[in-house]
């Protein structure tokens, strides 16, 4: 912490009416990890675009290392040593971790690529660093972790001195994560500095020297991470303190939905059901825990109709279902809040209006002898919009500009208004920050107290733990018996979950 | 049957096959280079156009020959200047576009030939490259003279195929280029200009397409007239696919493509008048859609292909 290795000086940045950034500062230390906190959409990534040069800034400077550097270009960050790990990786798949880690670094006109000597650097860094990849290997081969260690060995091959992280862990799992940190430990020990940008507060407390809280593009505190508190930094985050949901209890009605000894033909990842009994009550949030890819994906796609029992009755109101298919499920009113929001639960390229009408532009309400009433849809596009608090300019807005959470508030708002008997909820908050997630689970706990059955699909044994009345353990395409809110610790679902015990329970239940 | 079999073991055969599959060499690797770029150039049939009559023009007007070959080259970066300007930064739709070219280029082509030959009626002649036969190595027999008595043009076909192999696999600026078509943000992110990579590929694309229109009328013929390209620019497409984006498969491709149109020619006279000859020229095609639907299937299409790039968008 002896000199400035970055200094930001009253950056502020627009989009049309939104100020993304007002007039930010920041000053970053040699050898120094600071955290920037905040929600999604609180500004954090436009930041670090400007540092990096991708942006353009209205207003303010940045000094790398006392040079001032000139707005939007990339390669100016990049000659001054800043280095960025995106959250969306700039991987090429189908090349080489060797190719993309060497792309740009030798002049273009030079008549041969350096590949054994690029490879020795390459493997040399990896040792140093705890970042084990293999050169050679495809980039589609790897796995995300591998592939965030590729984003790094990136910077390092160009000697970057500031490392800038754009939610490094949103992608990793627990083991990752833990290596990842043990790598930047190594990396501020020679001197590195890193900005770290995360919505998760645990992850900032671990890592960090310093934190910077960002909210609605101002900064909204700073803190050292030292003499501050989880609660602290959440309510800076939010402008709020953050509650727990409260679950008031509910009384449970009769099942609408029973999967009587179900199994289902594998899915595309090899997915499957195999005997699978199982009923979703009125007013009974059933949570279904479980390592992914353990047939949650498969059970998902059954109720949302996309797959259809090979073995087994699947009944809805006591009446075993016929013809099943997305359209039947929607008609006996199944409500789907899909996993992945972008690419299933909505149509990037097309507008707000159009993406929550697209399970029922059929329906009488948005659509007469074949022609959409677009007054009615847009109405209600406003509507749910209004309701759900979405921050979006218009209707007429491409749902690809959204934020993650205001993308989920509309997919939960096109779900959940039409008043559904059966919700299918399948980790309806990954991804999304705090306040997002309280919003998310409260109009779960409504959907609940009016008498709807839920069945809540989640690898976060906290939320589960949180919502559910009935708690279910998912292991190799079967389930576990339930067990009631409270009655198993997060130990023994663990152990559930790793499979032990699954087959007595199985046969129990 | 036994005559039908024959004709694949005789010089001639081969040596057409080599010389039909020159242009179509050149072509492709133009194609391919756009391609692995992330742009499709559907302007390759008119570029080509461009290619054949700018270099003929230039010889029946007294240029040297490799003069010729330079100004269609020339040409041919003109126009895919134009369409890289309209597909690269503007992110016009390549399909529209390259259409657009083809049309354009064809026409303007055809045009031009009216402005400056108004009164002929028969094309008029010029002295085309002729063989140059590599010593010793022409008098193998059968693959001598298919591959070693060929034309300058042919030789420097297959130089360019090892050429852009080098470029694309061994060298900082194919891997740029490589990467552009893949994952054009990698490439923004390494401090690359995207536009400036994709837009000199299209160029160089497009003079190596329109040299495999200049080969038509400089060696393969002598003389240029309409509706000389024939859909060649196209099938140079398929080829593109059927070589997996590759340049020694693509080349491959091209020799196997131009083999059955050599054979088809000869399987006619042999039939005498029997079969309808529509069904020989119709082979060469259908046997490459069936080659294409068998090689495409598991090939790797560059990521980015036909996805314009804006910086800064999300």
């Amino acid at each position: 912490m002896t000199a400035s290795a970055l200094l930001i000086s009253g950056i502020t940045k627009r989009f049309g009416s939104l100020v993304a950034n007002d007039a930010i500062s920041l000053e970053l230390g040699q050898g120094e990890v600071v955290a920037l906190l905040g929600e999604n959409g609180a500004g954090k990534t436009t930041l670090m675009n400007i540092l990096f040069g991708h942006y353009v800034a209205d207003e303010g400077t940045v000094e790398a290392f006392g040079q001032a550097l000139p707005p939007g270009d990339p390669r100016a960050a990049l000659a001054a040593g800043i280095g960025m790990v995106h959250q969306h990786f700039t991987l090429a798949d189908n090349m080489s971790v060797l190719e993309n880690i060497v792309l740009g670094t030798q002049s273009p006109w030079s008549l041969r690529l350096d590949r054994a000597q690029a490879r020795s650097r390459i493997r040399e860094l990896s040792r140093d660093f705890g970042l084990a990849v293999e050169p050679d290997r495809q980039v589609a081969a790897l796995s995300v972790g591998e592939r965030q260690r590729v984003e790094i060995l990136k910077a390092l091959y160009r000697d970057a001195r500031i490392l800038i992280l754009d939610e490094p862990t949103a992608v990793l799992t627990p083991g990752e994560t833990d290596a990842l940190f043990a790598t930047l430990k190594m990396l501020v020990a020679k001197g590195l500095s890193i900005i770290f940008i995360s919505h998760k507060l645990h992850e900032v407390m671990a890592v960090s020297d310093r934190v910077l809280v960002l909210r609605a593009g101002r900064i909204a505190g700073e803190r050292t991470t030292r003499d501050t508190t989880r609660q602290e930094l959440a309510a800076l985050m939010v402008g709020e303190e953050v509650q727990a949901p409260a679950v008031a209890p509910v009384s449970r009605g009769r099942a609408l939905l029973t999967l009587d000894n179900v199994s289902t033909a594998p899915l595309g990842g090899g997915s499957r059901l195999d005997g699978v009994s199982l009923a979703l009550h009125e007013g009974v949030i059933t949570g279904l825990a479980g390592v992914s890819g353990n047939g949650q994906a498969a059970l998902a796609a059954l109720l949302a109709g996309t797959a259809v029992p090979a073995d087994g009755v699947m009944m809805i109101d006591a009446e075993a279902i016929a013809n099943w298919s997305p359209r039947t499920a929607l008609a006996k009113g199944v409500a789907r809040i899909p996993e992945d929001r972008h690419a299933v639960g909505t149509i990037a390229d097309m507008s707000v209006t159009e993406n929550v009408i697209s399970e029922r532009y059929r329906s009488e309400r948005f659509s007469s002898r074949g022609i959409v009433d677009w007054k009615a849809a847009r109405g209600f596009a406003e509507t749910l919009i209004r309701d759900y608090d979405v921050k979006c300019p218009s209707p007429d807005t491409r749902i690809r500009l959204l934020s993650g959470g205001n993308i989920q508030k509309l997919i939960l708002g096109r779900a959940l208004d039409p008043e559904p008997k059966i919700i299918l909820a399948n980790q309806p908050t990954r991804g999304l920050d705090v306040g997002a997630v309280a919003y998310v689970h409260g109009r779960l706990l409504e959907a609940r107290a009016r008498g709807a059955a839920i069945l809540l699909i989640s690898e976060d044994l906290d939320e589960i733990m949180a919502l559910s009345d009935e708690v279910r353990v998912m292991f190799r395409g079967r389930i576990s018996a339930p067990s009631q809110r409270g009655e198993r610790s997060i130990r023994e679902l663990g152990e559930l979950m790793a499979g032990h015990g699954a087959e007595a329970a199985h046969h129990a239940a | 049957m036994i005559e039908a079999f024959e004709i694949l073991f005789t010089a001639s055969f081969w040596v057409a096959a080599i010389r039909i599959a020159s242009p179509l060499i050149f072509a492709t690797m133009g194609e391919l280079i756009c391609e692995r770029a992330g742009v499709l150039n559907l302007g390759i049939e008119g570029i080509m156009v461009v290619g054949a009559f700018a270099g003929w023009l230039t010889v029946y007007m007294g240029g040297d020959l490799w003069f010729g070959v330079a100004v269609a080259a020339l040409a041919g970066a003109a126009f895919g200047l134009l369409h890289a300007t309209l597909t690269v930064p503007l992110g016009l739709s390549q399909h529209v576009v390259g259409i657009g070219i083809t049309l354009l280029a064809t026409s303007l082509t055809y045009f031009t030939y009216r402005i400056v030959l108004p009164e002929v009626t028969s094309p008029p002649r010029i002295e085309p490259f002729q063989p140059l036969p590599v010593p010793l190595l022409s008098d193998i027999p059968v693959v001598g003279p298919a591959l070693f008595n060929q034309t300058p043009l042919t030789y420097l076909a297959f130089a360019t195929v090892a050429v852009v192999a080098w470029v694309l696999y061994r060298t900082p600026l194919g891997l740029a280029v490589r990467a552009a078509g893949e994952n054009p943000s990698a490439v923004e992110a390494q401090g690359i200009s995207v536009n400036a990579v994709r837009m000199g590929a299209v160029m160089v694309g497009s003079a190596l397409m329109a040299i495999g229109g200049a080969f038509l009328t400089m060696s393969a013929f002598n003389s240029f007239f309409f509706e000389m390209i024939n859909g060649r620019g196209w099938i140079c497409i398929a080829l593109v696919v059927f070589g997996s984006w590759r340049p020694g498969k693509a080349l491959l491709g091209a020799i196997l493509f131009a083999a059955f149109d050599a054979y088809q020619v000869r399987l006619q006279q042999l039939t005498g008048g029997v079969v309808p000859y529509q069904l020989f020229l119709m082979m060469p095609f259908v046997l490459s859609i069936l080659a294409l639907v068998v090689m495409s299937r598991r090939a790797a299409y560059p990521k980015a292909l036909m996805i314009p790039y804006q910086k800064g968008e999300r």
